[in-house]
């Protein structure tokens, strides 16, 4: 009852913060002057190519361009009409991009979901790796094997992505054959999903999820080495000790449990370090994820494109920070009745 | 009879360095109390710990056995495999530790942390092991087992949860019971009833139980057998009886020497006048309010202060004695304006007699500055209230600094003075705190607070993380530096058998209310109330003739509304605080 209460509380702090996310990510993109259609209108006119005005002037009245910025935004989160009635993102409707010709949810549409799938697999990837190591590493400290993954730790935070990324599809197409680029191969591009589609997907995926993660999984290994130690220096893992508990069985059951908790208050965020970590790591890799339009689109102030994609982003991290808290408020009984008495 | 465990010539060290406990010898047969005696550091802690096999990893055994009894054949548990050691621990032997509160898992079920032990060591239903473990819990004296079982230790107070933790250790019936300082960190009044459910639950079983402690009283109550160590060796060891009627090592003697006991009185002394105070505390009450993790709860509301006046005459030590969440403290940080009292409580402080008090509750920039110099506090723990990385010199004059006194050159002889003032010698100054012990460390917080030569000084349980001989030398410098210097204090203290000694008046708080003031001697000759005859009750004493009286602590220590009629307290119903005789104030119906 508690946990439910809580999390339609969470839901609904989360639906608010969105909204005022919305509004600022459309202030800043809308912040230096101009807009997209009117920098092309300036370019056309010094050119002289005047055609090419009147139909940039018909599509900035056609998107309310010519409005002011606080009616823009309403009209793009969908609370009042615009030129063609309500149609904004409460609608589905996503808008167009100016630099791509295209509707922004075309532009989107799959990279969007690419995007999901790349990050969540490699935050996967961190907490597989770094649940394991950090746990061994604490609970051998200052052995071999602590040092070891300590040193391949800090390999992995001080190596830039990209260049990682180099090399691996170098050694990996090398020796092991491994795909250079992109996110599946070339012939199921725009292809229906089908077995053979998402087994190219998944061997093209393991390249990227290990560059994007590594450093993340470093970090993250440590700090949970850190709150290992921490609580294993602890009294109730001596009353663990001498009730007879076996060693194996101690560690997972008392320090551990403790221990994650900041381990888990991380996937909020992870998952926004990671996308925002990532753009540079697809545009070298030529992942089509939301990564490279994103950059495009912020170069050029494309501002239906770049906000939507801003947008999900923050959704995202709201997301996991939600999830993260939902599980904390599980896994922790101070936190879930702290108010019991 | 066989012992049940025969500890021969232990000797363990610490890497390379000189051996921590040397040659220890002592055996326990069952259904004994063995006492380990022997203050912080002496080893009583290791050589336990040795028997249970749970030494740190960095220790080394140099040589010695441990011969146990508890299997069919007689073996040595230093020879004993990891895997057959697990089988004997929380099985055959178990311990109980000092700290319940960091002793328990945060995350998991009470109940489920000592069902784990018929888990580990008895193959039944996980049903019949429940049913064990409520029928153990009401056996330690939980009003509600089933509740308990479902609880978490963050829901549960110290008492409570030490009573877990017997629990867990006797769940599986051990031959033998390590109990490590069970009751330091708990008030009198619990410690009483926890060491009563010890002696209980010992003749039920028919257990033996090994008993560390630091405290001579509770060795009265408990053992059958006390070994004395120091510094890592046995200085004196044999029957209780004999020990403590005629203590042999000038080790054990200068122990009982420096036992806190609360005095025999019989006479009637005269009021503390109340004609020159230095502080005066009005009608003091303070709410606290506890903001709730969701909006739609109401914020918690706690009254820990509830109309207290406290008069301090010049010159005077006025003690206010409770158990942890009276109040106590909270008095001492609102007569120092670190905390200001609900509307309605005033706070005054005479500079000098018949002056204009300052009114510390309203304190402008200037007075406060001004107040700052004539009151200072010492604080509880040493190791936490000194700055780790300031040398000496600069932790002393840092007040002279802040209030712009003296030159520089002044403010190092000030430091040196008041050095020498509290028994330290002046070639410190350039030290860091860690060099230093508990006992020198007080000292140092003690010169810090009279540097600035103050009038009042608030002292906040000044000894009571300290060993009984420091904590003897402690007092005794307070007394002297309050005499020589003609200050005041306020004392807060839940011991008062301390309190005994340096008070000139003692205030005993229940619940944010003041149930019982008077002169230290006329509260031990005649006290009225029944909570300050349980906390009398419950001071152990170091003689053996004298046990705990167990019915009395229970009478007083229970609820305020199970007190008898005239002391009832019944919410907001509270008796009112009566003069009985000349400075004698009891709240009750007369």
């Amino acid at each position: 009852m508690i946990f439910l209460r809580y999390a339609a509380f969470r839901l609904l702090t989360m639906l608010l913060t969105l909204l005022l996310v919305s509004a600022l990510v459309f202030m800043i993109i809308n912040l230096p002057p101009g807009d997209y259609l009117s920098n092309q209108i300036d370019e056309l006119r010094a050119t002289g190519q005047t055609v090419s005005v009147a139909k940039a002037e018909f599509l900035r009245h056609e998107y309310a361009l010519d409005r002011p910025i606080v009616e823009q935004y309403f009209i793009w989160i969908g609370v009042m009409p615009g030129p063609h009635g309500f149609s904004g993102l409460l609608q589905g409707d996503f808008g167009w991009s100016f630099e791509f010709d295209q509707p922004v949810a075309d532009i989107v549409g799959q990279a969007l979901w690419l995007t999901v799938l790349v990050n969540l697999a490699a935050v996967l990837f961190v907490y597989l790796v770094a649940l394991p190591l950090g746990v061994i590493a604490a609970a051998r400290s200052k052995t071999w094997v602590d040092y070891t993954s300590a040193f391949v730790g800090y390999l992995g935070l001080a190596t830039p992505n990209f260049l990682l990324a180099l090399i691996l599809f170098y050694y990996g197409h090398r020796y092991l054959d491994l795909p250079i680029g992109g996110l599946m191969a070339p012939e199921f591009e725009g292809e229906p999903m089908s077995f053979a589609k998402m087994n190219s997907i998944l061997i093209h995926l393991i390249i990227p999820t290990f560059v994007i993660g590594t450093s993340g999984a470093a970090a993250m290994m440590q700090r949970l080495r850190a709150n290992m130690l921490d609580e294993l220096s602890k009294p109730y893992v001596e009353t663990a000790r001498a009730k007879g508990v076996p060693p194996a069985r101690l560690l997972a059951k008392y320090p551990l449990r403790v221990a994650l908790n900041p381990f888990v208050a991380d996937i909020g965020n992870l998952l926004p370090s990671m996308i925002s970590g990532s753009v540079l790591v697809s545009v070298v890799l030529g992942l089509q994820t939301i990564g490279p339009a994103l950059l495009t689109a912020l170069k050029s102030q494309d501002q239906f494109l770049a906000g939507f994609i801003l947008l999900f982003v923050a959704l995202l991290t709201l997301i996991g920070t939600m999830i993260s808290d939902v599980l904390l408020m599980l896994l922790d009984p101070r936190i879930r009745y702290g108010e019991r008495k | 009879m066989e012992p049940l465990i025969e500890v021969k010539n232990l000797t363990i060290g610490f890497g390379t360095a000189e051996p921590t406990i040397e040659d220890v010898n002592f055996s326990i047969k069952m259904g004994e109390t063995l006492a380990l005696v022997g203050e912080s550091g002496s080893g009583k802690t290791l050589s336990c710990r040795a028997i249970l096999g749970i030494l740190p990893n960095t220790a080394k055994i140099h040589s010695g056995e441990i011969i146990s009894n508890t299997g069919k054949t007689p073996q040595n548990l230093l020879e004993l495999n990891e895997k057959l050691f697990r089988k004997i621990r929380g099985d055959c032997i178990s311990m109980i530790f000092q700290e319940p509160m960091r002793s328990l898992s945060p995350l998991h079920k009470v109940g489920h942390q000592v069902a784990e032990v018929l888990e580990l060591h008895r193959s039944c239903p996980k049903k019949k092991i429940k049913k064990e473990v409520i029928a153990q819990f009401e056996r330690v004296g939980f009003p509600d087992p089933k509740r308990a079982y479902n609880s978490y230790p963050f829901e549960m107070s110290g008492g409570m949860l030490q009573r877990a933790m017997i629990a867990m250790a006797m769940i599986a019936k051990p031959d033998l019971l390590i109990a490590d300082e069970p009751t330091t960190a708990l008030d009198v009044t619990t410690q009483a009833q926890v060491l009563g459910l010890i002696n209980d639950l010992q003749k039920e079983t028919g257990m033996a139980v090994i008993l560390v402690t630091h405290d001579l009283g509770v060795v009265a109550n408990m053992a059958t057998k006390v070994v004395v160590m120091n510094k890592g060796r046995v200085m004196e060891s044999g029957n209780a009886k004999d020990i403590l009627s005629a203590p042999a090592h000038p080790y054990t003697q200068k122990l009982f020497a420096a036992a806190p006991a609360i005095p025999e009185a019989s006479e009637i002394v005269p009021a503390v006048p109340h004609d020159d105070l230095i502080l005066d505390l009005k009608n003091i009450t303070k709410t606290y309010h506890a903001r709730s993790s969701t909006p739609w709860k109401p914020a918690a509301v706690i009254q820990a202060v509830r109309g207290v006046d406290l008069q301090l005459t010049r010159g005077k030590t006025l003690a206010v004695v409770g158990e942890s969440g009276s109040g106590k403290s909270t008095c001492a940080r609102i007569a120092l304006g670190a905390e200001l009292p609900d509307e309605g409580g005033d706070v005054h402080f005479f500079t000098e007699p018949k002056a204009t008090p300052l009114n510390v509750t309203a304190l402008s920039r200037t007075e406060r500055y001004d107040f700052q110099k004539q009151a200072q506090m010492v604080f509880q723990d040493p190791y936490s209230s000194l700055s780790p990385r300031m040398q000496i010199i600069d932790t002393l004059i840092e007040p002279l600094s802040i209030h712009n006194i003296g030159t520089k050159s002044e403010r190092i002889d000030r430091a040196k003075d008041v050095l020498k003032l509290v028994g330290l010698d002046s070639s410190i100054l350039r030290r860091y705190p860690h060099a230093f012990s508990g006992g020198q460390r007080q000292r140092l917080s003690i010169a810090r607070a009279l540097i600035m030569s103050p009038k009042l000084l608030v002292c906040d349980e000044p000894t009571s993380a300290l060993d009984v001989s420091v904590q003897d030398q402690i007092l005794d410098l307070l007394e002297e530096i309050r005499d020589a210097q003609q200050l005041s204090y306020l004392f807060i203290s839940h011991d008062l058998a301390v309190v005994s000694r340096i008070a000139d008046e003692v205030a005993v708080m229940r619940q944010g209310r003041i149930v019982e003031q008077a002169p230290p001697c006329t509260l031990f000759a005649n006290p009225k109330h029944p909570y300050t005859k349980a906390l009398i009750a419950a001071q152990p004493e170091p003689d053996i003739n004298r046990p705990i009286n167990l019915d009395l602590v229970a009478l007083g220590a229970g609820k305020p509304s199970s007190w008898a009629d005239n002391f009832r307290f019944e919410g907001d119903d509270v008796p009112p605080l009566q003069e009985l005789e000349p400075g004698h104030m009891v709240r009750c119906h007369v």
